[in-house]
């Protein structure tokens, strides 16, 4: 079975595509990362900020059950044409991956679907590499965290 | 502390990369995979201490000869890596569509 989600990254380059075909019409998929209310169900996080025009900014933050802030992100958007295209900056806050530049280009493919094109640029091919091995370490971590766990028990 | 190398950085070269290739499909002896580049001997020969050393390729003594394989297992851990990266955006446009279909309904 083909992929739905694609991911090039090309090694020794600072950038990678994710493409990605929806079964949801040009409007809707590009509704899903214009609207505040919308963005904040898909990305799971909360969306303190989002101005989506030319020069407009955003701003993400997740919390824990705790309230203590897990995720804090900004940028910055450079352009803004519905259904066609946004061009913004992404940066995590405390995170060492520094400020990367996104692409998002929108595409109909029929009446009911459509495609989305996702060009990351980051500052240097190590933070891009680091980047992308985050959710690798990460479930490096839950597997180790849930060994621990075990072992833990059986002492 | 670099000792130990980097499988990542092992395989950003594409020369490391091209005698991965070519092992892949049969083990070969050092000379003959050197033969199939024009690069100095001693350079592919560093080529087959890094990527033996990150443990993508393994020696092994045939009579007189070294031959080198493939190592599977590592290999595969290198084309996962970037499967849960890829999964983590595959879930969140799953969730979007979902989402999407949803608020379609709705109006």
């Amino acid at each position: 079975m083909e992929q739905k989600t694609k991911i090039g990254a090309e090694d020794g380059k600072q950038e990678l595509v994710i493409t990605r075909e929806f079964d949801l019409p040009l409007e809707l998929l590009f509704k899903a990362y214009a609207e505040p209310g919308i963005v904040e169900q898909w990305m799971g996080t909360k969306v303190l900020k989002l101005e989506s025009k030319k020069h407009g900014s955003y701003q993400l933050e997740t919390t824990d059950a705790k309230g203590n802030v897990v995720f804090k992100a900004n940028g910055v958007i450079h352009e803004f044409v519905p259904n066609r295209k946004i061009t913004r900056t992404f940066e995590m806050d405390n995170a060492p991956f520094g400020v990367q530049l996104e692409v998002y280009e929108f595409e109909q493919l029929t009446d009911d679907t459509s495609k989305l094109n996702m060009h990351v640029i980051y500052e240097s091919v190590a933070q891009r590499d680091q980047l992308l091995k985050l959710p690798f370490a990460q479930g490096l971590n839950v597997a180790h965290n849930r060994l621990e766990d075990i072992v833990s028990k059986l002492k | 502390m670099n000792l130990r190398r980097d499988v990542f950085q092992a395989i950003a070269d594409p020369t490391r990369r091209a005698i991965l290739l070519l092992v892949a499909s049969q083990s070969l002896t050092a000379g003959a995979i050197a033969s199939n580049f024009d690069t100095a001997r001693p350079t592919v020969s560093k080529h087959l201490q890094i990527l033996t050393e990150c443990e993508l390729l393994e020696q092994k003594q045939n009579g007189r000869e070294i031959y080198y394989h493939i190592n599977a297992k590592k290999m595969k851990e290198v084309a996962d890596f970037i499967e849960p990266f890829r999964k983590m955006w595959d879930d969140r446009f799953n969730t979007l569509e979902t989402i999407m279909k949803k608020y379609q309904s709705k109006t």
